[in-house]
């Protein structure tokens, strides 16, 4: 088992399986599809993530460096935490860009019952290391296990 | 770290003006907290932009939300533009698309629209994502801080108008509108606006720019890039045909990447004043030549179903058009029909632009003689058309690398449009 610590963005606990993006992860690209036509499973459909791209997200915890793309990105993260279709977790290694921190924030105040910790700065080594199908838990504190 | 709020700022977050307008200021004091913001600051500009124009079935949080903030009386304090409508009855569509558009992904555009109405939407013609052109108006000064979303428009008003906004998502956009304030930090700070890379362009050609955009954007991110070596192919002046120029370069750059601000040395505001200056301390470097341009180029995945379809269908203007492009595109297709003995172009084809520069456009002698190519001349958004399952299987092409980042069309250059849609030849 292996621990990283980063920054608390969105507090909570889950445990859940990873999925993992080394390239930046393109919100609209890749939950647009999805959103739009009741996938519940929310598999990315971003053709130019050859890591996540066919792969389910939902409920899954997403390891990425950063989010990229269209600035509806906070949007899509907000309304897929509204419909109940957001990841377990989403895990930056890098410092979070502000897209994803407003997808973030307006779930956290806006949709209070919904859960999604958001952690970032976790480090390179935490993308590097981390694989596919390892369980992952986030603690409280910003703590995050890989096994 | 905890940001210093001036007594109208705690006010708001207190719940002197609401409940809901309470939640909004907290979700943009949370917004900067988590970026290092010490402070707010005035939004300055006279109107905002928003990215949500479309009464998409998937946003129906969002409507629901910004039924929250009518209901509460917190609307938009400055009027606003807002990105292209996503369907137009003008470009070519099947019966079962037409049914899909109309009756299933975008059934609450109506409603949706009379939401925007109530926000502050500026016009009827203000749906584009070209906000800035002069025909729209909505086109902020120098130094102006803005609380805008869109890629193209924000990458646009930072880096060729100078004026300062960060990559807002949609809602947040609005949040600052409503409220007055955004958080300071990222590219609204001197700091933040200095170029981490150095990127030098040694091509034996005037770059594509939709190719060159590609290139720069998927190498730096979300970094600022300070751009060497364009003047021999853009000069100096930031006329009509440059700013046509870094409008889809930007676009590219921050559709490919995340880029919110470039400079170019000798040509945007800031480069102008500051020079390399601007470049911080360490910023790494990266060189374009023909080479990496081609191998960005033949490295897109081809999701055509049977790459070597005939295209069905051609977007051009991804962002919108500019006046002065939709006139230059008119004479290239012109040209190229009469080198091929056609009269019309031989795949349907879709020119977009915004609904007032169209308006400006029908004025011209270009409209009709545009109009007798087959062109078709649409105010739509393409990426929002091409954003169905009937459309995956459509071989869709394109000039845009924006398009080509969220869809399934592919990407030609601007010479290899004008070459298949005047004298045809498959993929």
């Amino acid at each position: 088992m292996k621990t990283y610590k980063g920054r608390v963005i969105a507090p909570g606990t889950v445990t859940a399986e990873a999925v993992v993006s080394h390239v930046g992860f393109n919100t609209l690209a890749s939950l647009q599809g999805a959103l739009q036509f009741g996938d519940k499973k929310a598999t990315c459909g971003d053709q130019n993530n050859p890591d996540l791209h066919g792969k389910e997200l939902a409920g899954k915890a997403l390891c990425l460096p950063q989010t990229i793309g269209s600035t509806t990105g906070g949007l899509v993260i907000y309304c897929a935490c509204a419909m109940g279709r957001q990841p377990a977790c989403m895990l930056f290694s890098k410092p979070i860009d502000s897209l994803a921190a407003a997808g973030s924030i307006l779930a956290s105040v806006w949709c209070p019952d919904i859960q999604m910790p958001v952690i970032d700065s976790l480090g390179d080594e935490f993308l590097n290391e981390v694989k596919d199908g390892m369980k992952i838990t986030v603690h409280e504190d910003g703590t995050v296990t890989a096994e | 770290m905890a940001m210093k709020l001036t007594p109208v700022e705690q006010g708001l977050l207190d719940g002197a003006k609401g409940e809901v307008m309470a939640k909004v200021m907290k979700t943009l004091v949370m917004y900067g907290e988590a970026f290092g913001a010490e402070k707010m600051v005035p939004v300055t500009s006279k109107y905002n932009h928003l990215v949500t124009s479309f009464g998409l079935k998937m946003m129906t949080p969002v409507f629901q939300l910004m039924q929250q903030l009518i209901d509460a009386g917190a609307i938009s304090g400055q009027e606003f533009s807002v990105d292209p409508r996503p369907v137009d009855p003008n470009v070519p569509a099947n019966f079962l698309q037409k049914l899909i558009f109309n009756k299933i992904m975008y059934a609450s555009q109506d409603s949706y629209e009379a939401q925007l109405e109530k926000l502050g939407l500026m016009n009827d013609d203000a749906f584009t994502c070209a906000c800035y052109l002069d025909q729209v108006g909505n086109r902020p000064e120098k130094g102006e801080v803005l609380s805008w979303a869109e890629s193209s428009a924000v990458v646009y008003a930072n880096s060729v108008l100078g004026a300062r906004c960060n990559r807002n998502s949609g809602i947040m956009d609005i949040m600052g509108s409503i409220a007055g304030y955004v958080p300071y930090f990222g590219l609204l700070t001197d700091e933040g606006r200095r170029a981490t890379w150095v990127i030098r362009v040694e091509t034996t050609k005037k770059p594509e720019a939709q190719l060159l955009g590609s290139a720069i954007g998927m190498k730096v991110m979300e970094d600022v890039p300070y751009i060497m070596g364009m003047e021999r192919w853009l000069g100096r002046e930031l006329n009509d045909e440059v700013c046509a120029y870094l409008k889809d370069f930007g676009a590219a750059t921050a559709s490919n990447g995340a880029v919110g601000l470039y400079h170019i040395a000798g040509l945007t505001p800031e480069a102008v004043e500051q020079g390399e200056a601007l470049i911080a301390e360490g910023a790494q470097e990266f060189v374009i030549t023909d080479a990496v341009l081609e191998e960005t180029k033949r490295n897109y995945p081809v999701m055509w179903k049977n790459p070597d379809a005939q295209p069905k269908l051609c977007f051009v203007g991804c962002p919108h058009m500019s006046l002065q492009q939709l006139k230059d595109w008119t004479v290239a297709v012109e040209e190229g029909l009469a080198a091929s003995g056609q009269k019309k172009v031989l795949i349907p084809t879709v020119f977009t632009t915004a609904p007032a520069v169209k308006k400006e456009f029908e004025q011209t002698e270009y409209a009709a003689r545009l109009a007798k190519t087959g062109v078709i001349l649409s105010y739509i958004c393409p990426l929002m058309y091409m954003n169905n399952p009937l459309c995956k299987s459509m071989p869709v092409m394109t000039s845009s690398n924006k398009l080509r980042t969220y869809t399934t069309a592919r990407y030609y250059t601007e010479a290899e449009i004008l070459e298949k849609i005047t004298k045809g030849g498959r993929a």
